[in-house]
Order: structure tokens, then sequence, then C-alpha cells
């Protein structure tokens, strides 16, 4: 390459650039909205200032390859693997990775069809809807089935991959699932490990940031823990944690539905009570207490 | 004879650009774009085939253009034309509509007279790609 070839822009600041586009207050509204999640933010961070760096430099007229932008998000449920997707399509919107920045989400069920010849139109009209977008595949494994040597996910993983390889451009792939299952569906299709650059790992959430969360979603739907609320929710979680079919934020967000449903049934026994507007927001300890949660922790004491 | 059916049809045909960004522009209405292509191009001939399902939902014109290039692998001998469909209530019509892939020889149309009671004549078109059996009337 000619090194003295003239450019098109000498010099760009990359504060001026950064408030140009804007990514900022994505990554900031990121940090704020969602509670831990260092590694992944930090894993975000670096793909943001990579894709800054790459616009900066088209500019400059020192070409190079798009970069690959597929990525696999792996982490056990309610980890934050969709919010992130959601944010991610925002970053490469604003950074015109993508032209559109819509994220297309599914699963096995709208990309495999039930008989010959009923996949490929399908898993098309997916992929046609995704353009210029993010298409977020939940539970990918799903979509190979290695028992069933005639099962039609093949052809679907056949049409994304040529795609993917092809339209780059046009559209981001995210796959996301629960990690160790990921991790087989790499293993026996390696055409999609390949293709795909980032690989982001979302980790559980410790018990402080869970009530961070809690908390977070409770100010959001205009409810607040009272004091003693609080200290018993923290050994709710505690508890919970400990039981089966744990999901992190999901079934935080399910426990406080039924917190605010046995609020209500509270509210609504004491008919000749006057209530105040802290009455109707807070929730109480004896609202936390009654979950079922505990009475199977007293059992699983006693056993 | 360059026929001139629909929209931009007395323009230079459009480069695979100008067509993207003429289904963008439709789609950025709400409009669904449709692909059909026929090989018998008679003005009064409304019926041209479907190329797969009318594609609603679409955000962005790479998924047509997707379509439009696998349309003319197969059918690129042939008249294909883009419609764009408005579904909003009392529209419920085609808004948009025009060529984007024509046959390497177009022969034009023949006009027939036909003398009538009182030696009156009635006039009739006839493509002559037609007088060859479908799938075999160009190149």
């Amino acid at each position: 390459m000619d090194l003295d070839a003239p450019t098109t822009t000498e010099t760009v600041s990359i504060r001026e650039e950064l408030e140009a586009v804007g990514i900022e207050d994505v990554l900031a509204q990121l940090d704020r909205e969602l509670i831990g999640l260092k590694p992944v933010k930090t894993r975000i961070r670096e793909i943001a200032s990579l894709l800054l760096i790459e616009r900066i430099r088209k500019r400059m007229g020192l070409t190079s390859e798009a970069p690959t932008l597929h990525m696999s998000f792996t982490g056990n449920p309610g980890t934050g693997k969709t919010t992130v997707a959601l944010r991610i399509a925002s970053i490469l919107h604003r950074l015109g990775y993508v032209r559109r920045g819509q994220v297309v989400s599914v699963t096995r069920d709208e990309l495999v069809g039930q008989y010959i010849g009923h996949t490929a139109p399908k898993t098309k009209e997916i992929l046609k809807k995704a353009m210029g977008g993010v298409l977020f595949i939940d539970e990918a494994y799903y979509l190979y089935r290695p028992d069933n040597e005639r099962d039609y996910g093949q052809e679907a993983i056949e049409i994304l991959l040529q795609v993917m390889e092809s339209q780059r451009d046009d559209l981001v792939v995210i796959l996301a699932g629960y990690g160790d299952r990921m991790d087989k569906f790499f293993a026996s299709n390696p055409g999609f490990r390949s293709r795909i650059a980032h690989h982001i790992d979302f980790p559980d959430y410790a018990d402080g940031e869970l009530l961070e969360i809690a908390e977070l979603m409770l100010r959001e739907m205009n409810y607040k823990f009272s004091r003693d609320a609080r200290a018993e929710f923290i050994r709710y979680i505690a508890l919970r944690k400990s039981q089966p079919l744990f999901s992190n934020a999901r079934s935080i967000r399910n426990a406080l539905d039924r917190l605010r449903l046995r609020q209500a049934n509270r509210l609504v026994a004491d008919l000749d009570h006057v209530m105040t507007v802290d009455d109707i927001r807070s929730i109480e300890a004896s609202d936390v207490l009654a979950s079922r949660v505990f009475a199977r922790g007293r059992e699983a004491a006693e056993n | 004879m360059r026929i001139t059916q629909g929209c931009f049809s007395f323009l230079p045909d459009l480069t695979d650009d100008q067509i993207t960004r003429q289904v963008q522009y439709c789609l950025g209405n709400g409009w669904a774009v449709n692909i059909e292509f026929t090989d018998d191009p008679h003005p009064r001939n409304s019926f041209w085939d479907m190329w797969g399902l009318p594609m609603f939902d679409l955000r962005d014109a790479a998924g047509v253009m997707m379509e439009l290039n696998e349309c003319r692998k197969v059918y690129g001998d042939r008249y294909i034309r883009m419609s764009a469909y408005d579904s909003s209530h009392g529209w419920e019509s085609l808004r948009l509509s025009f060529i984007v892939n024509r046959p390497k020889d177009e022969p034009g149309f023949r006009l027939e007279r036909h003398e009538v009671a009182g030696r009156s004549v009635r006039y009739t078109t006839t493509s002559y790609a037609v007088d060859r059996p479908e799938g075999r009337r160009y190149g």
C-alpha cells in the first residue's frame, strides 16, 4: 500500500467521535440498569471501542475487512442475556454496523419446520425479518439434535451458516444458551464456533447483586421494602438460591410479583384501615415471610 | 420492443443499488414488498406468478434483495417485478410496482385486426413471445 496516498481525514478526536455516535449513553445505561456482570460489561466496552476505532480507520482510508460481529452468550437462566442483546443492537446501530437495529428473538420453533421442505422457507423468512438488525437465537443448542439424524435442525443450521458468512454486513447473529450445552453444540458444529468472534460468558449473580436487582425492580414498579422486609429478603435470597430451579434475576422478579400479591391481599383484608401512600408502596416483613421458600427451608433444616 | 409497465419503466434499467433504495423506501412506508415473475408480458395480464410468500414485517431491503437474487437465478430469463402492497385501512392495494429484470431479447407485440359485422374492425395485441410454449418463451 502507498503510505503517502491522500487520506480523507487527517486527525480525529476520539471524544468528538464518541459524542457524535452517542454510544456513551448506551454504555452508561448498561452500567446503570444492569447490576453486576462485570466481565460482560468490560467485554462490551472493548467491542464498542474496537468498532469505534474501525469506524475512524475507515474515514482515514485505512481499509480493513469488516469485523465479524456474530456473538455467543452463555450463562445460566436469568443472567441478562436477552437484555444485553438489546443493548448490543443499540450500540451496533449507533456505530453504523447494523442499519436498522431491530432485535428478532427466536427459538428452534421459529426456525425449524415440521416436514420436508418446510424448514428452508421458515428459516429464510426469519432471516429476512432480521436483516439490518440482530438475530437472537435463544437456546441455540436445540437446533442440533444428534440423536435424530433426519432432524430438520441441520438444514436450518446450514442456511444460518451460509448467511452468517455471506451477508456479514446485513445482520449480526447472537446465539444464546446455557454454558455446558452450548459447548457441546459448538463441539459438534465447528462451523459455528469459527464464525463467531465473541464468546461472552455471563456469570451468576452474587447475593448482594440479587438484592440490588430486587430493589431496582421495586423502584421501577414504585414499591419499596420496609427495613425489616429488606432483612428478610436477604435471608430469602440465600434460601432460594439453595433450592432447585433457581434462575437468578428471573426468580427474583417472580418473587417480587408474588410479594405484591401478598401485600395487596394484606391491605384488602383490613377494610377499616385508612391508607397512606407509604402504606401502599411499602412491602412488609410479613409479606416476605409468608413465602413457601421459608417453609421449605425449615423442612430442610429439620430433616 | 422494450415493454413499459409500472414505475420507472421509461428510465434505463435500475441498478441493484437503486432497486435496494426503492425497496427501502417502500419498507419505510410500511408497505410489504413482493416479487413476481412472468413470461407473458401482455399489459392486460395482471396475474404474474409470485416468488415465494409475500414478505411482511421486513425492516431492511437486504432481505428482499436476497430473494430477488434467488429468483434471478431461477427465472433470470423472464420479467421480474417488485410490487409494494399497502395494507393500511383505506388503501389495501398496491402502491408501487416496477420491473427489476427483463429478458435479453424482447420480441414485442403484434396487432391483429378482426373484421367483424358491418366491416368494422376489432383490434387485439398479442405478444410474439407467447407463440412459443410456456417456459420456453425467452432464451
